[in-house]
C-alpha cells in the first residue's frame, strides 16, 4: 500500500514538472513569435490604427492594399530579382567550385597540399568585415562596381563550404574510388558518379547557407552597388526603412514580404537546416 | 616515369583547386596584407591612393586619442557582455526543457528557430517598430504595468544609470553598461541567436549518455546536482563552441545598428566598431585611418579566440 501511494505521488509530481515545462516553453513560443503576429496585423491596418492607443490585436478590417501600396512605394520587383539572381548563381558556381577544391583536399596527392589547406582554414578566422576596403579598392579597380560582378565573384568560393565537404569527402572510403579506377573512370567521374551522389545531404546544407548568408548580407552590397538598378532587397529594404519614415504599416508590409520567402523555404527544408546547424556544432 | 606520373597528378590536383583558389587569393589573402599597408598611409578624403604616403604609425596613435573610436570599443564590448551571455542561459534552458522527452519538439524547436534564418534587415526594422517611442508595442506595456514610458532607442542614458538614477547615484558612462538603445537592439539579437544555440545545444545534450543520469538518479543526486555534475561538464564542448562564435559574431555586429540607428544611435551610444569603421571610410572617405581601425579589429578577434581556447580549452571535456 505504501509503495502504492508513493508510486502514485512520484506519477503525481512527473505532471506537474510535465505541465510547466510545457507552460514555460509554450510561454516561450508565444515570446518568439510575437514579433513577427505584430508584423503582420501592423502590415494590415490603417496606418491611423496602427498608430492607436492601446493598440489593436487583431485589425479593424484586413487592409491588403497595404502591400501593393508598399510594393510600388520602391522598385522592390528589382530588389527581388537582383536577390535572387546573385544568391543563385553565387550558390551553384560556389558549390561546384568549392566541390571541386574539397575534392582535392580529402582524395588527391599533390605538392604544399598542407599549407595550403592551413592557409584556407585561417582565411576562416579572419571575418569578412576587416577586408571590406580593400576588396571594396580591388573591386573598384577592376572596374566592378555598380555591377553585378561586384555582388557575386567575390563570394564564388566559400572557406567554411570546402571544409565542410572535405571533412565529409574524407568519409567516403578509397575503395569505392579504386573500384572506379579500375573500371577505367577518370577522377573527374569519380567525383561527379560517387563522390556528389554520397554527399547529397552535406552539399544541399551547404548550398542553404550560402544562399541564406548571401540572401541576409547587407554589408558588402550597401558599399558596391550604389545605384539603386543593383540593390538587393536587404539593401532595397533598409533604404525603404529610413525614405519610409513613420509609415509603419507600410514598413511591417515590405518587411513581410521579404521575410516570407525564407520562411516558407524553411518549412519544406527544415531538415537540413537543423542537421546542419547540429552537424557543424558538433564537429568543430 | 614516375616523375611524370607525379608531375600528372599535381597538375591534374591544381586544376581542381584554381576556381577557389583564385578567388580566395584575389578577395581574401590579397586584402589582408593590402589592408595592412593601407593602415599605415594617408589615404584620406584629400589624398587619393595613388599619392597617399607612408605615415607610419599615426593611424594607430590617432585612434588612442580618437574619443569615438573608444566609445565604439566600449559599445561593442557591453554589446558582446550583455548579449551573449544571456543568450547562452536561456538557449541552454530551453533546450533542456526540449530534451525532456516532451511531445511537439519539433513544433517548439521551430518556433524558436525561425528568428534566426529571417533576414536581420526585416526583424531589425520589426523591433524598430516595437520600441518605437510613440506609438510602439513596448511602451504600451510600460504603460500597462504602470512603468514610465521610455525612448528606447533615442535613450542614450546608460542601463545601470537607468535603475540607480533613482536613488541618486551616477556612475561613469564607461561603468555604467549599454545605453538602453543599445539594451533594445541586445534584445533583438538575443531573440535572433536563441534558436541557432538550441539546435546546438539539443544536439549536444542527445550526445550524453543516459547511464550517466541512471547513475546519478541511483546515488540520489538532486536536479541541480545532475546538471552540474552530468550535463555540465559533459556539456562543455558544446558550450565552448556556442561561446567562441557567438563572442567573434557579437564583435563583428553591423546590420541591427546600422538599421535601427541609422546615426549611430543617441550620443553614438549603438556605434559598433564595424559601424565605426563604416562611416569613417564611406562617410569620411578615411579609408586609410579606417584599415587601421578594421586591423585593430582584425587583432581583437583573433586574441579572443586564443584566450578562449586557452582558458576553456583546459576546462573542456572530451568524451
Amino acid at each position: 500500500m505504501v509503495l502504492n501511494k508513493e508510486n502514485h505521488l512520484a506519477k503525481l509530481n512527473k505532471n506537474i514538472v510535465q505541465f510547466v515545462i510545457y507552460l514555460i516553453l509554450s510561454f516561450g513560443a508565444v515570446l518568439v513569435v510575437f514579433p513577427f503576429y505584430w508584423m503582420v496585423i501592423t502590415s494590415l491596418k490603417t496606418l491611423q490604427e496602427a498608430q492607436s492607443i492601446p493598440p489593436t490585436f487583431i485589425p479593424r478590417s484586413f487592409h491588403f492594399k497595404n502591400f501593393v501600396e508598399a510594393w510600388n512605394s520602391a522598385p522592390f520587383g528589382r530588389y527581388f530579382f537582383n536577390s535572387i539572381y546573385t544568391c543563385s548563381v553565387i550558390v551553384c558556381v560556389g558549390l561546384i567550385s568549392s566541390s571541386l577544391a574539397a575534392f582535392a583536399f580529402a582524395k588527391m596527392q599533390f605538392v604544399g597540399k598542407k599549407v595550403l589547406f592551413f592557409f584556407i582554414l585561417s582565411t576562416m578566422m579572419i571575418p569578412g568585415q576587416v577586408l571590406i576596403i580593400p576588396s571594396y579598392l580591388i573591386v573598384a579597380n577592376l572596374g566592378w562596381l555598380n555591377s553585378y560582378k561586384s555582388l557575386i565573384i567575390p563570394w564564388l568560393a566559400n572557406v567554411f563550404t570546402i571544409f565542410l565537404m572535405r571533412q565529409f569527402f574524407m568519409t567516403i572510403p578509397d575503395d569505392l574510388m579504386d573500384a572506379a579506377k579500375i573500371d577505367g573512370a577518370s577522377k573527374f567521374r569519380a567525383l561527379w558518379m560517387i563522390v556528389i551522389p554520397l554527399s547529397k545531404p552535406v552539399i544541399i546544407t551547404a548550398g542553404i547557407f550560402d544562399f541564406l548568408m548571401n540572401w541576409n548580407a547587407l554589408l558588402w552590397p550597401l558599399i558596391v552597388a550604389k545605384r539603386p538598378q543593383y540593390w538587393t532587397l536587404m539593401v532595397g529594404l533598409s533604404s525603404f526603412n529610413n525614405d519610409a519614415g513613420s509609415k509603419f504599416n507600410l514598413l511591417m508590409a515590405a518587411s513581410t514580404f521579404a521575410v516570407l520567402p525564407i520562411i516558407i523555404a524553411f518549412f519544406f527544408l527544415q531538415r537540413f537546416f537543423i542537421q546542419g546547424i547540429a552537424r557543424t556544432g558538433l564537429k568543430s | 616515369m614516375k616523375f611524370k606520373k607525379r608531375l600528372l597528378e599535381n597538375i591534374e590536383a591544381y586544376s581542381y583547386l584554381t576556381p577557389a583558389l583564385l578567388i580566395l587569393f584575389v578577395f581574401w589573402f590579397i586584402p589582408i596584407i593590402f589592408s595592412f599597408y593601407l593602415s599605415f598611409s594617408n589615404w584620406g578624403p584629400y589624398t587619393k591612393i595613388t599619392t597617399a604616403k607612408f605615415v607610419g604609425l599615426m593611424n594607430y596613435i590617432r585612434m588612442m586619442q580618437d574619443k569615438k573610436f573608444i566609445q565604439s570599443l566600449v559599445n561593442t564590448t557591453y554589446y558582446v557582455l550583455f548579449a551573449v551571455p544571456t543568450a547562452m542561459v536561456l538557449s541552454l534552458f530551453i533546450a533542456i526543457l526540449l530534451n525532456q522527452k516532451i511531445k511537439g519538439l519539433s513544433f517548439y524547436r521551430t518556433a524558436f528557430f525561425i528568428p534566426y534564418i529571417t533576414s536581420l534587415v526585416a526583424v531589425a526594422i520589426v523591433w524598430q517598430w516595437i520600441f518605437n517611442r510613440e506609438y510602439g508595442f513596448a511602451n504600451y506595456v510600460f504603460q500597462q504595468l504602470g512603468i514610465p514610458q521610455q525612448k528606447w532607442l533615442r535613450e542614450s542614458t546608460p542601463i545601470l544609470n537607468l535603475f540607480l538614477g533613482p536613488l541618486g547615484i551616477k556612475l561613469p558612462w564607461y561603468l555604467a553598461g549599454p545605453s538602453l538603445s543599445m539594451c533594445c537592439i541586445i534584445i533583438l539579437t538575443v531573440w535572433q541567436v536563441i534558436g541557432y544555440n538550441i539546435v546546438i545545444f539539443l544536439a549536444g545534450l542527445q550526445n550524453i549518455d543516459k547511464s550517466y543520469y541512471e547513475a546519478a538518479e541511483i546515488d540520489g543526486a538532486s536536479i541541480w546536482q545532475r546538471f552540474k555534475y552530468v550535463t555540465f561538464p559533459l556539456l562543455s564542448p558544446t558550450t565552448f563552441f556556442i561561446a567562441l562564435i557567438s563572442v567573434i559574431f557579437a564583435y563583428k555586429a553591423f546590420v541591427p545598428m546600422f538599421v535601427m540607428t541609422p546615426d549611430g544611435g543617441p550620443d553614438n551610444t549603438t556605434t559598433t566598431i564595424v559601424f565605426y569603421i563604416y562611416r569613417r571610410a564611406w562617410e569620411l572617405d578615411e579609408f586609410g585611418y579606417a584599415s587601421a581601425l578594421a586591423y585593430v579589429l582584425l587583432v581583437i578577434i583573433l586574441i579572443l579566440t586564443l584566450i578562449q581556447n586557452r582558458i576553456f580549452g583546459k576546462k573542456v571535456h572530451y568524451d
